[in-house]
């Protein structure tokens, strides 16, 4: 059988646009039900109290105020009243799950205490002014390293200590290769990382058909089928009389994957009212009540020979875990891996420690912990190439692993404990590309040129790789209609990363027509039994490999069904834009729709050729392996010694991410993550004072980037297909984030080399650069 | 809560073209307004303090931040929302059709904000560099693009523009 | 965040607007929203009526009396902007206004809003005591005018009655010779200042003739410097005379906040006054001897 064009690598217009553009899109905020009440939700002010009582009477009685809901209000709807949501790890000492409502203890800033619902959002605030909670507040911890010191406030009053985890990884024999060591060079990093920022806060609309006995809730999450088993345990309902639909969402990032206390909530609030119940976050509440990234602190020691060769890293890290726990220790565990994942690292050494704080709980943001741990290695690399006297590509060169080594096994494991192992890439190359792309050799001229103008530029480069793929499964479900109306359906969950048009550019290429007639159903829970949703760059190679598998199949019926009714074998049949015809023929066609029609069957008749019924086929591709995206990326910067403003000049990116569905979509995923990074580095940091306090509530004081601050990103493209999937995809959506914040601060140190400043945080901000260059020696 | 006087108000706004008699309570804004009494649901709200320019729409012309007006500010005004810049709601403007050619969007939620902010600026400076293009969205921010494939559609619009008014 | 609930008013002549304030002692006046909607929505303040002054003609437009224009108090930052005649005879308004917010800002920001809620990092309030800008108020008592530097009383707080209004602002006109200088450290374009310094200056012979230098950002109301002003008069520009105002900025005594050090906000004065110097000079043509190098 002849083969079309595939339509895979191609950039094609996508099924989202017209609705976005037009105004039609659904939004959760957009959903506008009859008899609808509105809730507000009444938020600890304090970092850490107790809740003595709550008086509700003022509130409840205030006009166009349907409900006032506390813990009590709520519990005998309720199988748990606590969210018990934690990924499992035998790192765990201490399970600290959130309330859904606050019981006798509030540890922290915005934690939620009761609800009121009202007729509208402003008058349901107006009465949750008048809501009196006896708080008798309590010392707070607010440094996740004062939080592990002995005789520490605990961030909660019943637990001993503030260690919540503790695990360590390590491989090879770190005293041997420490002991031996020409260099061993030690440094000590602070790191942060903010919130999600999605420019759509949380929110969730929850009704109960009575008729039905169906709950339907609404909700902008990542995770709408997780959603949806949280519901049914929670309520103890069966499958069937939940459904959770994630509508149009704007941006997810990481912390919409988790099951929230205002879901339930608004759950409860719906069956007790008998009324619809929408809950809009704002973006105050953005700020304290929705997870976030925060602080790492490592101290690292790395040995390398007098080639620059990395023999072994070790050292200590901890990471600030917030007041519960909302995922697991998947952050600092996903920091630690990347520390020695690009690189051939012989021994390996790092504890791990992560501690409660009075403060919201950190769940992942774009690169999930990636970025930190590639932050810790990169900058040990620049370490070792000064020591060595080597330029900072170079030493790079000698450590990456090389393709020839792939798959590439390391002697650690993935949380499920399957081994780690690099699928495929070449490292070398994507780091090759961008240095040449960037000029990176011939720069040096260019930055004594500019110091004799008094002009201070610097560049710097870092490599990565970011695990894809997060397994197990995702299904995907391709039904052809007698209309011939192609629908696919999964559980995956679109957040602006072009999900539908993925897997509709998938369906397509093996079942032909036009992209914009292929329905895409994607995060409804009824039309899908199992799956698990948007993160860790993980749909299109899960949600991919089961849309494909399931559309190959598809393909495959819909030609023996021809093959059969023409009488014809598979070789003289042709596949045209969703026609099969016999070659050479034009009057013996099938149409994908008459072939559906031709699989409903008919009373009293055969199937043909011993088919089974229906043209339909769901798959749920199994792997546990992960897809390893990588690459390395150049910056540029000029540093304005006056006001200490770095500002990025350029920036190049060579990246791989297996084989490439749409460029188009691919680019957009590197530039959005590409600019999270800057922003990450440059200009966010989520501030709190030494009470747990935030001070950075709104977006004057909480800087995310703009367009004018940034410079044109170069992309450069590879493709190096994954063995792991069928398709060769690997995931992309986080790649972006990884290198920026070594890549810039590598550049940021180059930039005040006349200085011997040492930059060993990130964030970096003028402030922080005019001190640096107080403390380093002056120029000659 | 006493029912107090002057806490709503009769207004007549022209939306998109079409007058619109409606009775607002006076504290509601005019993005609430038109979202949720107009059911207009293009325009989005992303942070009601004024910076992140999701909710710019048009009034008389200008762009404006509609999280930071109130509704009855808008009595006798002239508001063009993101359903107003299609032809009949329906055929794309050359911005609009920019933007799906750049891919200068993903989740969408910045893209009314945007679209409005750059239908006025293009009208203003019909030949814009990328610099200006910059500086002139800065008041619009996107978490997702990255911001590239706007100023690329963008740039892309106003040559197109250019053109069409070309004699 | 939605508002609290309030009375809403819209006068159309400014007699009503104070009428109105005069009968109500918690309420609000609303201009271009850009402040005061934001502290609305997240629910800092509480008034119980507002005053809206946006349907009052008397309050808008740009006007010229001989040398110094008339700028109605309600009139936008963005027609301030694009004005010919602001950006001929006052043109360091014009690079001032390009740095208050963005475009969506400046298309409902009023001038007389900026100026009376007064805060010590908004551009306008600098520019106003760089030019000591003539206020004009109306109130239920009549009619007066006060200099700028005497309607900045404290923080945030002008001298105003509460039952009066700021309806005009008067900005008079620097000879055509003059340079000027505007500087900003904020961290992105539209960001309200961190620090700024904003200079306007003559040369006459070779030497500084009239100077007025202001730093904003730096403490609770905008810093006029006349130290630094008469540092400069008398003095032929070049490297000795930047640095000693550099260092006269340096040592002003900077408020300190959560976010922002004082010794940052010192040290910022210091690079900006120095700049701000500086382009006033490079744009400044000498009185005698024409365009200065």
């Amino acid at each position: 059988m002849s083969a079309e064009a595939s339509k895979i690598g191609k950039p094609m217009e996508r099924l989202e646009d017209d609705a976005l553009l037009l105004g039609l899109s659904r939004f959760v905020d957009d959903i506008d039900l009859p008899n609808m009440v509105e809730a507000a939700f009444v938020r600890s002010p304090h970092a850490h109290a107790r809740v003595n009582g709550i008086e509700t009477s003022a509130a409840a009685d205030f006009e166009g105020v349907i409900a006032v809901l506390c813990l009590d209000d709520i519990r005998q709807l309720l199988t748990s009243d606590k969210l018990a949501v934690g990924l499992p790890s035998p790192a765990y000492r201490q399970k600290v799950d959130r309330p859904i409502l606050a019981d006798t203890e509030v540890t922290y800033v915005g934690e939620p205490v009761a609800v009121v619902l009202a007729i509208s959002r402003g008058v349901a605030e107006d009465a949750a002014q008048l809501v009196d909670v006896a708080y008798e507040p309590l010392a707070a911890v607010a440094d996740c390293r004062d939080a592990l010191q002995a005789g520490s406030v605990t961030a909660h009053t019943s637990l001993p200590d503030n260690l919540v985890a503790r695990f360590n990884m390590n491989f090879g024999d770190v005293d041997r290769v420490f002991n031996a060591a020409p260099h061993v060079l030690s440094e000590s990093f602070w790191q942060h990382r903010g919130g999600s920022h999605s420019m759509e806060c949380r929110g969730g609309v929850a009704v109960h058909d009575l008729q039905e006995d169906l709950l339907t809730f609404w909700s902008s999450t990542q995770t709408p089928l997780v959603a949806k088993e949280m519901l049914c345990n929670l309520l103890d309902r069966s499958a069937d009389s939940v459904r959770v639909v994630a509508p149009d969402v704007g941006g997810g990032f990481g912390p919409k994957l988790v099951f929230y206390q205002e879901d339930i909530v608004l759950a409860v609030a719906a069956l007790l009212t008998k009324r619809p119940v929408k809950w809009i976050e704002d973006r105050r509440e953005h700020f304290v009540a929705t997870t976030q990234e925060r602080d790492q602190y490592w101290n690292v020691e790395v040995a390398a020979n007098a080639d620059g060769i990395i023999l072994g890293v070790r050292g200590d890290l901890i990471h600030d875990h917030g007041a519960y726990t909302a995922r697991g220790v998947n952050i600092p565990y996903g920091s630690s891996l990347s520390v020695i994942l690009p690189y051939n690292i012989e021994a390996y050494a790092l504890d791990i420690k992560l501690a409660l704080t009075n403060k919201v709980p950190v769940t992942p943001v774009r690169g999930a912990g990636q970025p930190q741990g590639a932050f810790v290695i990169e900058r040990l690399l620049d370490r070792v190439a000064e020591k060595c006297g080597l330029d900072r590509a170079e030493v790079r060169r000698r450590n990456l692993v090389r393709a020839d080594q792939m798959p590439c096994e390391k002697p650690l494991k993935l949380r499920g404990g399957t081994t780690v192992k690099l699928d495929s890439g070449d490292y070398h190359k994507t780091l090759e590309l961008a240095l040449e792309k960037a000029g990176w050799d011939q720069f040096p001229d260019r930055q004594r040129a500019a110091l004799s103008q008094g002009r201070y530029i610097g560049q710097g480069v870092a490599t990565y790789v970011e695990g894809t793929g997060r397994g197990p499964f995702e299904s995907v479900k391709v039904r052809v209609d007698p209309t011939g109306q192609i629908n696919v359906y999964s559980g995956a969950a679109a957040m602006g990363q072009s999900t539908k048009s993925m897997l509709a550019q998938l369906v397509a290429d093996q079942l032909g027509g036009d992209l914009k007639s292929i329905n895409v159903t994607t995060g409804d829970s009824s039309k899908i039994e199992f799956g698990f949703g948007g993160f860790n760059s993980r749909q299109t190679v899960m949600a991919g490999s089961s849309a494909h598998a399931a559309a190959v199949k598809v393909r495959e019926k819909a030609t023996r069904l021809a093959a059969a009714l023409f009488d014809v074998t598979h070789d003289q049949l042709e596949w045209n834009d969703g026609i099969i015809s016999v070659s050479g023929s034009s009057n013996r066609t099938l149409s994908l729709g008459e072939a559906a029609s031709n699989l409903k069957g008919l009373p009293g008749y055969s199937l043909p050729a011993g088919l089974a019924p229906g043209l339909e086929f769901t798959e749920e591709i199994v792997i546990d392996d992960m897809a390893y995206s990588y690459g390395a990326a150049v910056a540029n910067v000029e540093i304005d010694i006056g006001t200490g403003e770095a500002k990025v000049t350029d920036f190049v990116i060579a990246h791989d991410c297996g084989r490439i569905i749409n460029p188009m979509i691919v680019d957009g995923q590197v530039l959005g993550g590409v600019v999270h990074g800057i922003s990450n580095t440059l200009f966010e940091k989520m501030g709190y004072d030494e009470n747990a306090q935030p001070v950075t509530t709104n977006y004057g004081e909480y800087l995310l980037v703009t367009a004018a601050e940034l410079p044109r990103i170069q992309i450069i493209h590879c493709e190096t297909p994954s063995p792991l999937n069928e398709l060769g995809v690997k995931g992309v959506g986080e790649s972006g984030v990884i290198p920026c914040a070594p890549a810039i601060v590598s550049a940021i140190e180059d930039a005040l080399s006349p200085f011997d400043v040492r930059v060993s945080q990130t964030p970096v901000s003028p402030i922080d650069i005019v001190g640096m260059i107080a403390e380093g020696r002056t120029a000659p | 809560m006493n029912k107090l006087e002057h806490t709503d108000k009769d207004v007549v706004v022209t939306v998109n073209g079409k007058p619109r008699s409606e009775n607002v309570p006076v504290r509601m804004t005019l993005a609430d307004f038109l979202r949720h009494q107009l059911g207009l649901t293009g325009t989005h709200v992303g942070c009601e303090h004024g910076v992140c320019g999701a909710c710019t729409v048009l009034v008389d012309g200008k762009a404006v931040r509609s999280c930071l007006m109130l509704a009855v500010q808008a009595n006798s005004a002239d508001v063009t929302t993101l359903e107003g810049l299609a032809l009949d709601g329906e055929e794309l403007t050359p911005l609009q059709q920019a933007f799906k050619d750049h891919h200068a969007l993903q989740c969408g939620f910045c893209t009314g904000g945007m679209l409005m902010t750059l239908t006025e600026v293009l009208e203003d400076s019909p030949d814009p560099t990328e610099a200006e293009i910059r500086i002139a969205i800065s008041g619009n921010l996107c978490r997702c693009t990255g911001y590239q494939g706007i100023v690329d559609a963008a740039l892309a619009a106003a040559k197109i523009l250019r053109d069409e008014r070309r004699p | 965040m939605k508002p609290p609930p309030f009375q809403y008013f819209d006068p159309t002549t400014i007699d009503e607007a104070t009428g109105l304030l005069g009968r109500y002692d918690n309420a609000k006046l609303l201009a271009g929203g850009q402040s005061l909607m934001p502290m609305l929505n997240m629910r800092f303040i509480f008034p119980d009526q507002l005053i809206d002054l946006n349907r009052i003609p008397d309050l808008t437009g740009i006007r010229r009396s001989g040398e110094t224009i008339e700028i109605g108090a309600m009139t936008r930052q963005r027609e301030l902007e694009r004005s010919a005649l602001v950006g001929e005879k006052l043109p360091i308004l014009v690079e001032g206004l390009q740095q208050v917010g963005h475009i969506q800002t400046r298309n409902r920001g009023t001038i007389g809003g900026s100026l009376t809620h007064l805060d010590p990092a908004a551009e306008l309030v600098s520019l106003a005591m760089l030019y000591d800008a003539q206020i004009s108020i109306q109130g239920a008592n009549g009619d007066r005018k006060l200099p700028f530097s005497e309607f900045v009383l404290g923080y945030m707080t002008p001298a105003i009655g509460f039952d009066e209004i700021v309806t005009g602002i008067g900005f008079e006109a620097w000879p055509a010779s003059h340079g000027f200088g505007f500087c900003e450290f904020s961290r992105r374009h539209g960001d309200f200042a961190i620090v700024s310094a904003s200079a306007l200056l003559t040369l006459e012979g070779g030497a500084v003739a009239r100077a007025s230098f202001v730093l904003g950002g730096v403490d609770a109301v905008p810093l006029k410097m006349p130290e630094v002003e008469s540092t400069l008069i008398g003095q032929q520009p070049g490297e000795v005379l930047y640095q000693a105002v550099a260092e006269q900025c340096r040592q002003i005594d900077a408020m300190e906040d959560s976010l922002i050090p004082a010794d940052y906000r010192q040290h910022l004065a210091g690079v900006m006054g120095r700049r701000a110097l500086e382009a006033a000079v490079a744009r400044c043509r000498d009185g005698d001897l024409g365009t200065h190098e």
